[in-house]
């Protein structure tokens, strides 16, 4: 699973992009961001408020239900403020 | 059509590449966003507009197939720059145009609207402070709820 990390997602975690393999019983968004914030302390301030995260899985905004498997890309990254 | 480019654009060069031939068009709308050089009561030197390569693209491409389902658009054009931005500077460019003005004016504070709350874009801006994440405007959401009503995948 490739993860990518944009705006002060990306400052917060120090990472731009990663390749994880999160285990089986992670099939969910809601589910992959509960194991991300295992994984050491930027992952846990950057998600520390979940209602300021937007997902998107395979460049689809998903909803915290949506699944996620091996092979999908999924971004993370604050409301967007271009325009 | 989609665009999006670190470079400028000239807005009347655009137009006429839009428009030119196709005379069904009685109406074009224009908008322009420009850099402003003050956020609030701060000053700014200047921002850089980040966003994710592929799904703006398609985002951008939604949006935009939205509108041309919605109004019966005979051109639409979106340009949104990337990169280092100064004050003064354009940022994004929307042109709808239409046999009338309604679906012009309409589909082009449409395609604004949903692209501010939609497209993955984010904006940093330079203060004297540091750089600093421009935080999303409820405002914004607000403007793009209005034409929320057949928004069937809405993701907020």
């Amino acid at each position: 699973m490739k993860l990518l990390y944009f705006a002060w997602l990306k400052t917060k975690t120090g990472v731009a992009e990663e390749d994880v393999s999160p285990p089986a019983e992670v099939t969910t968004v809601a589910e992959l961001l509960t194991w991300l914030t295992s994984r050491g302390p930027g992952y846990a301030e950057a998600l520390e408020d979940l209602s300021t995260i937007r997902v998107a899985v395979n460049q689809v905004y998903a909803r915290p239900g949506d699944p996620v498997g091996p092979g999908d890309e999924v971004a993370l990254f604050p409301p967007v403020t271009g325009g | 059509m989609i665009r999006v480019q670190p470079e400028d654009f000239d807005v009347g060069a655009e137009i006429a590449a839009l428009t030119g031939g196709n005379h069904r068009i009685g109406g074009l709308a224009v908008f322009v966003g420009l850099v402003r050089d003050m956020a609030g009561e701060e000053a700014i030197g200047a921002m850089t507009l980040e966003h994710y390569p592929g799904m703006t693209e398609k985002e951008l491409a939604r949006i935009e197939e939205e509108a041309k389902q919605r109004w019966p658009l005979e051109a639409s054009l979106i340009i949104h720059r990337i990169g280092r931005l100064e004050p003064g500077d354009r940022i994004v460019l929307v042109l709808t145009a239409s046999a009338h003005r309604q679906a012009a004016f309409d589909a082009c504070q449409f395609l604004i609207d949903w692209l501010k709350t939609k497209a993955p874009f984010w904006k940093q801006e330079e203060t004297a402070g540091g750089p600093r994440w421009v935080e999303a405007r409820d405002s914004d959401g607000e403007a793009a709820g209005r034409w929320r009503k057949r928004d069937p995948d809405a993701a907020e």
